[in-house]
């Protein structure tokens, strides 16, 4: 079991020697009873689903790699990986702050709803796919086929994307300041607003992150694919 | 769902530890791949005239030093087995071909896995700790391997339906994913006289590649026709004698992670299989990008 801790809001858990179900049991249902705001996690080596579903104003540094679904379906918590994520890290957020130190794997952000997450390193396939209104910073790059079908919030990304970025976007928007290998279907690139350079400066703001916002182009969707047209023949 | 592992040691004083190092990341594969597991190691090869061919009895018993005289009354040829179990290896002088065709006609209840100068196979149903003990994987010594855990999803749970599958010569290959075109690589590779042992998606991959190779491609343009000729979701992981090659399809559906140091490069589906290597905090971790193909030599 965790530690006694010296500071008293604070709680520490290896995962070398406590166990996984330990520590999310505690962060549900133990750490407001005990008065404990902050948690550290030594040795994560990979785990699965570490910190998911968090439901409170939980401070959790994670101090290694994660592997599955890190702090998926997040409410309230601010979740540091001082290391890479695996897939799916902070799928279905609904608000608080992911923040993963190194890169992270595919379907980062998916289908998040609320709240901000960030990568300093590179993003790898399906970022922010099917985004629902959460915000994503990724200080690196994004793979392929990153904000598939995003329904809203915004992606910052200051690296390059890969292949079919923002295909079938609804009303998410990206900014994106690198290099795109190719659009998705009815993504296009459209002016930068003066609300668009005080969006990229505060989500760069956020994430502590220092690139020129003049820098970032947006790809919004074309809303083409709105409405469905008979003539179109399945040709978009 | 599958997990790989694949682990090649970059110094030969790290030979004699490679199994050891392997074992934790093959059981971490565990919950990916329950139902079957198996390795490929390469050793150093055998003399010029001689093949290792290796071979399985499954839940039949062999009298293997029994085998050994009837092959070396078959053939003149010097002749050697090391047996543990239901597993064998048979070193010999005589032709492999020649060889492999007389066990298939007078022992047809075991089954080659494998015939090369390096290459050792070991595969089988159960959970992969479970095969690891009973193959004493800990003591396998080489300098590279390609391992495997199976939970199946397209074809039956056996021991010839486990990975890796190998065709040729000291080639072999283990998959996460499925294919959805088998069939059609099959019927293709079919008239031109290769055969298949079993109706598992891998095989037809990996048969693809043996084709592609013996054709006069190397294992790096051999991936390259796959890329037009293999449809599906795939992390491919491939041995020879020399080298070692990872690739994953377009999609990246499938999950694989690298650590490189100056001492080895491990290769496993998560990062939770790479947690216990030797100094693995001062490693180069990544994730194999989509079509690109990654390949190391000894």
């Amino acid at each position: 079991m965790a530690n006694l801790n010296p500071v008293p809001n604070s709680r520490e858990f290896d995962l070398a020697r406590d166990s996984l179900r330990d520590l999310n049991f505690f962060m549900h249902r133990q750490a407001a009873a005990d008065g404990v705001s902050q948690i550290q996690v030594k040795n994560p080596d990979g785990a699965h689903s570490i910190a998911c579903g968090l439901n409170a104003d939980l401070q959790v540094e994670i101090h290694g790699h994660v592997g599955y679904y890190v702090a998926g379906m997040n409410k309230h918590a601010s979740v540091t990986v001082h290391g890479n994520a695996g897939p799916g890290a902070a799928e279905n957020m609904m608000s608080g702050r992911v923040h993963v130190k190194g890169f992270a794997s595919t379907a980062a952000g998916a289908s998040a709803h609320g709240g901000l997450l960030i990568i300093d390193g590179d993003a790898s396939l399906r970022c922010g796919i099917s985004l629902k209104g959460a915000d994503i910073v990724v200080g690196g790059s994004v793979g392929s086929f990153s904000a598939f079908m995003a329904q809203a919030g915004r992606i910052v990304i200051c690296g390059d994307a890969e292949d079919a970025l923002g295909d079938s976007l609804y009303e998410a928007v990206i900014y994106v300041r690198g290099k795109v290998r190719s659009l998705g279907a009815d993504a296009r690139f459209e002016p930068m607003t003066d609300t668009d350079r005080a969006t990229v400066k505060n989500l760069l703001g956020e994430a502590g992150l220092v690139h020129d916002p003049a820098e970032f182009k947006r790809v919004a969707s074309a809303k083409s694919l709105y409405h469905w047209h008979a003539d179109a023949d399945q040709e978009y | 769902m599958c997990g790989i592992v694949g682990l090649l040691v970059k110094k030969p004083a790290l030979r004699s530890q490679l199994g050891a190092l392997m074992v934790p990341m093959l059981v971490g594969m565990t919950e990916r791949g329950p139902d079957s597991a198996g390795l490929a190691v390469y050793t150093a090869p055998v003399s010029e005239q001689q093949h290792k061919i290796s071979l399985y009895s499954g839940e039949h018993a062999v009298d293997w030093p029994d085998l050994l005289k009837q092959v070396s009354a078959e053939f003149a040829a010097a002749n050697e087995i090391a047996a543990h179990g239901n597993h064998a290896v048979l070193t010999s002088e005589a032709d492999p071909d020649e060889l492999v065709a007389w066990l298939t006609r007078h022992v047809p209840l075991i089954a080659v896995l494998s015939v090369g100068q390096s290459i050792d196979l070991y595969k089988d149903v159960g959970a992969p700790a479970d095969i690891a003990e009973r193959y004493r994987f800990k003591s396998l010594q080489g300098s590279h391997l390609v391992g495997h855990t199976r939970m199946a999803t397209e074809s039956a749970v056996t021991p010839a339906h486990a990975h890796p599958f190998t065709a040729g010569r000291d080639f072999c290959l283990v998959h996460n994913g499925s294919l959805s075109n088998p069939h059609l690589v099959r019927k293709r590779l079919e008239p031109l006289g290769i055969e298949f042992e079993t109706d598992n998606d891998t095989e037809a991959a990996c048969r693809f590649f043996e084709w592609r190779l013996r054709e006069g491609d190397d294992l790096k343009t051999a991936v390259q026709h796959g890329f037009s000729e293999l449809d599906g979701f795939y992390t491919f992981l491939m041995g020879t004698d020399r080298e070692l090659l990872i690739v994953r399809d377009a999609f990246a559906c499938k999950p694989a992670v690298v650590a490189e140091t100056d001492d080895y490069v491990a290769i496993a589906s998560e990062f939770r299989s790479l947690a216990h290597l030797p100094r693995i905090a001062d490693a180069t971790l990544f994730e194999p990008k989509p079509e690109e193909i990654y390949s190391w030599r000894i």
